[in-house]
């Protein structure tokens, strides 16, 4: 059978992909000869990147890319990316033979699936974490930095920036932007493709380093006194791209009130269309609240911030400590503490509130408490918060708000047309008419995002009764849930303090499946796996 | 006046039997045999020829002519002919256009292609039958002030309530100005005590919701009242503008469209009206959908015999009044005789404009007030103007006679103009000046 993918090609492209990771490498490096710690992990890591990247790019020296070789590209790059990635945490952990003993020997990340776990859930902007103990005592502060760096390299996207960067890329480059831009379609902003990725790229960076600023403004005027200007850039680099991965183990809860109010706007801005934002910023502000998604997605929040709020202020928004199990990650002392310091207090109730709303929508999930100790109702708001999603065109994961607003008008025009069957009402985004393809599409995408969804979840739990691992219907599906919306904690011992570690290795491989296919929006990986796509 | 018509078509010949009693009527023509019939039908000198060509418009006498109208079936041959005569002499150019896109331009423009006064078959039609259905349409609507202020010109039916009331009677509405009263060709400035006579038509200036609400107020009480089930059976351009122009309104109209990519077009370019795909002669489907109910059916298919059949099936399932497009003129009097209520010929209601425009000389509507009779400024007034810090009142009567202060807008706010209305620096005022003292006061403003 002769191949219609020219995988030359696109294996090519994924092999200049991969050298230049050599050049973000080198900030964990900067990091570690800064705090005086080894810096072999690094190296190790541009030494294979460089060299796998180098050798893949001589298998086609003048890639030609047409739809097909885009998606397997993509596709591939993704998942090389992760792989490359585990690189440092495994030579942490075991070291090289003969050459250097381990520098970290309690790591969990010793086993390769929980290193490709982590590195994916970085790159996918996850936050779900397999590290046993989330410290400096058991890592250094430059694996830690790299591990916050994946996220921002994928919040943002690995082939926009290839696109931005890569002259060659400039021809198939709104393509592969395609393939892997979150929402249903991209936005040229400029007639170049090239042009439009690095004013994508150009506005992340610009809110990353005035996030930075902020928290370590807060930090030095006395505000936030753990916001170190370590933990404000780690902070920084995993808030826009909605990440969540946070070198402290107390995620967001270890920072005063002041750090949490300075990462909510920028979690807000995480969530909103890039391209709607550039427009903004460069024209008329007012075009912001003109746009139907971005109203939707204020609605949204601001919905649920309520409702949750209104919830932790009366005090029922969260479990009572005798009902505290044992042996989670809180105790009865915790919920007294905390519901303490917010049952009956306004802005407390309301920062709680629109914090972890905010990290649900957007997919961010970070944790300004453990919100395992919130009641049945508010838990469950925040499932249901993750299968929002962020809007298109911004780095959040999720189902995004523009499909549910899509399919809510069409549900409409369908119970419409039920009566007056002749009636023509094409759906309306705005002032713009959608085309019916692409509401087939949505629809599409939905259906499968939820099939893939229930899939994976009773696969987890055979799993789980496989290897005997105790855990709940609800905890499940928010490890599902969590792992395709990119989202990051999920419920029990998968809460915002606890971690992922307790799944057994087919388990963590079916959840890495899941972020990559989630940060991919699923059809350009699941189209590599049909045969026409293959067939000449 | 020695007037040229391009085209000797419906519209075409339908003029030049209109002008050839007071005229020296000059016809361009392409098909021979219609020049020949024209010759010896009308007293017109017809010539054979393209119209776009310029050795053509020499022998139809383009040097001394005064006005050249450009009226065939083709756009582009109307736009070309104009542009053509105008690059060789200063001819008044009238073309006449199906396609709306081409007025927007010109309307934005102002003098685009080389054209003084464009009229649009379709738009006309529209807005004759949206007339007909008892919601007068302002003639022009031209924005002000990012379009936070209006200047619409209306035309005054006999039996429309504000008819032989004085300007002071009928100034009923908050932020709204009567700036001009256009009779017989003539602007005049209306004063309290001006009477608004039937056939006027007047210029007024105001914010978009009040020159909404002085439309209403043209409506005769005693028409039919405001419809509020209008179908629209035909998604052929009038009928789209018809749609368009009941939505302006406020209404919701249906519009019933046979071809499913014209019907879906229509929709998306018709966000407040019910589009359907359905044969309208289908009686089921007409029953089913309770057209039967509806105030007017408008049939604007693309078949004159079609538009009688559905105006029959709806007045037979109860309709109250039918509009029917016919393209054939001599049908129109047959059809409203079997039983549609009123027949609309759009190529005649085309000729009336552009004859009575040939007529009246000029001041038709407010893009010529602003080159001909009159001006509309809008300006931002600074420190060294006479309007400012002083109530109106007393700065008008400093102006000579002829200036209306129609507008007001402040920090982005609408201010009605009143007699003891302050005027303060930085507001943006529009004015309107009779084109006599324009030279003397402008310098002052």
């Amino acid at each position: 059978m002769r191949l219609r993918v020219d995988y030359r090609a696109s294996l090519s492209l994924v092999g200049t992909v991969l050298k230049y990771l050599v050049v973000p490498l080198m900030l964990p490096v900067a990091v570690a000869l800064y705090y005086g710690e080894s810096v072999v992990p690094f190296l190790v890591t541009m030494l294979v990147t460089g060299a796998l990247g180098t050798w893949l790019e001589r298998l086609d020296p003048e890639p030609d890319l047409t739809a097909r070789e885009g998606f397997l590209m993509v596709a591939l790059t993704w998942f090389a990316v992760a792989v490359v990635g585990a690189v440092p945490y495994l030579v942490e952990a075991h070291g090289i033979p003969f050459l250097l003993p381990p520098l970290a020997s309690s790591s969990t990340l010793a086993n390769p699936v929980n290193a490709l776990f982590e590195s994916m859930s970085g790159f996918s902007t996850t936050g779900s974490t397999v590290l046993g103990d989330i410290s400096f005592d058991t890592h250094s502060r430059g694996i830690m930095m790299w591990r916050q760096l994946t996220q921002w390299l994928g919040g943002m996207g690995i082939v926009v920036l290839a696109v931005a960067i890569l002259p060659e890329l400039s021809v198939g480059g709104a393509q592969l932007m395609d393939a892997e831009a979150p929402g249903p379609s991209i936005e040229k902003l400029t007639p170049r493709i090239a042009q439009t990725a690095r004013l994508l790229w150009g506005a992340y960076l610009g809110f990353t380093v005035l996030e930075i600023l902020l928290l370590y403004g807060l930090h030095r005027g006395g505000m936030a006194p753990n916001m170190d200007l370590y933990n404000a850039v780690a902070h920084g680099l995993t808030t826009m791209p909605t990440g969540g991965f946070s070198p402290e183990a107390r995620s967001i809860e270890a920072f005063s009130a002041a750090a949490q109010w300075v990462i909510i706007p920028f979690m807000v801005v995480a969530g909103i269309n890039f391209a709607l934002i550039w427009r903004a910023l460069t024209g008329d502000p007012r075009k912001l609240f003109e746009d139907s998604e971005f109203r939707a997605y204020l609605g949204i929040v601001a919905a649920l911030t309520a409702v949750i709020a209104g919830l932790l202020f009366s005090g029922s928004g969260f479990v009572t400590p005798e009902s505290v199990p044992t042996g989670g990650t809180y105790d009865a002392s915790y919920v007294v503490e905390t519901a303490g310091a917010i049952v009956g207090s306004v802005e407390p109730s309301i920062r709680a509130a629109l914090f972890q709303v905010l990290a649900m929508v957007t997919t961010t999930g970070y944790a300004s408490l453990d919100f395992n100790a919130w009641s049945a109702p508010t838990k469950y708001l925040l499932l249901f918060a993750m299968f929002i999603g962020g809007s298109a065109g911004s780095t959040g994961g999720g189902i995004k708000i523009v499909r549910w607003y899509v399919i809510l008008k069409s549900i409409r025009r369908e119970l419409f047309t039920t009566s007056h069957p002749e009636a023509v009402r094409p759906v309306r985004l705005g002032g713009r008419t959608v085309d019916e393809r692409a509401v087939r599409g949505i629809y599409a995408f939905t259906l499968l995002y939820f099939v893939i969804f229930a899939v994976a979840t009773v696969l987890l739990a055979l799993d789980a009764v496989r290897i005997g691992l105790d855990i709940s219907v609800f905890e499940l599906i928010s490890a599902s849930a969590t792992t395709i919306g990119n989202v990051g904690p999920g419920f029990g011992f998968l809460g915002p303090m606890g971690g992922f570690l307790e799944f057994s290795n087919a388990s963590k491989l079916l959840m890495v499946v899941l972020m990559w296919i989630g940060r991919l929006e699923i059809l350009p990986v699941l189209v590599l796996l049909t045969p026409e796509y293959w067939r000449r | 006046m020695r007037v040229i018509i391009i085209g000797a078509g419906q519209v075409g010949e339908s003029i030049a039997s209109d002008l050839d009693g007071g005229h020296e009527v000059v016809v361009v023509e392409r098909d021979g045999d219609r020049v020949d019939d024209l010759t010896y039908s009308l007293d017109v000198l017809a010539i054979e020829g393209d119209g776009t060509s310029l050795s053509v418009l020499r022998d139809a006498g383009i040097d001394e002519a005064d006005m050249l109208i450009a009226t065939t079936d083709n756009d582009e041959t109307n736009i070309v002919a104009c542009a053509t005569a105008k690059a060789v002499s200063d001819v008044f150019t009238v073309a006449r256009v199906k396609n709306t896109e081409h007025l927007r331009t010109w309307q934005q423009s102002g003098d685009a292609f080389g054209i003084d006064f464009m009229v649009c078959t379709n738009l006309l039609a529209a807005e004759a039958i949206v007339r007909i259905i008892g919601l007068p349409a302002a003639r022009d609507v031209d924005p002000f002030a990012e379009g936070r202020v209006q200047m619409a010109e209306f035309e005054v039916s006999a039996d429309s309530p504000v008819a032989n009331q004085t300007v002071r009677e009928a100034d009923r509405f908050d932020s709204l100005t009567f700036a001009a009263i256009l009779r017989n060709g003539s602007v005049a400035i209306p004063r309290g005590e001006s009477v608004i006579s039937p056939g006027d038509r007047v210029v007024v200036i105001g914010s978009p919701e009040s020159v909404q609400a002085f439309s209403d107020a043209l409506v005769p009480a005693d028409s039919p009242g405001a419809p509020d089930e209008v179908v629209v059976v035909g998604g052929s351009e009038v009928g789209y503008h018809v749609a368009r122009l009941l939505e302006e309104r406020g209404l919701r109209p249906r519009l019933i469209e046979y071809d499913p990519d014209r019907a879906r077009r229509l929709a998306e370019k018709l966000p407040g009206t019910i589009v359907m795909e359905s044969d309208a002669t289908n009686a089921d489907f007409l029953e089913r959908e309770h057209v039967g109910d509806a105030d007017v059916v408008v049939s604007a298919l693309d078949s004159d015999e079609k538009n009688l059949l559905v105006s029959l099936l709806a007045t037979r399932l109860g309709a109250s009044r039918t509009v029917a497009i016919i393209d054939t003129p001599a049908y129109v009097e047959l059809f409203e005789t079997v039983g549609v209520d009123v027949g609309l010929n759009p190529r005649e209601v085309v000729a009336e404009e552009i004859t009575r425009f040939t007529h009246e000389g000029g001041a038709e509507n407010v893009a010529l007030i602003e080159s001909d009779k009159a001006e509309v400024l809008e300006i931002e007034v600074d420190d060294g103007s006479i309007l400012v810090g002083r109530p109106i009142r007393e700065v008008m009567s400093d102006l000579p006679s002829g200036v209306v202060v129609g507008a007001i807008t402040r920090h982005d706010e609408f201010v009605t103009p009143r007699g003891d209305t302050v005027v303060e620096p930085g507001d943006h005022v529009v004015v309107f000046v009779d084109a006599e003292v324009l030279d003397d006061v402008t310098p002052q403003l």
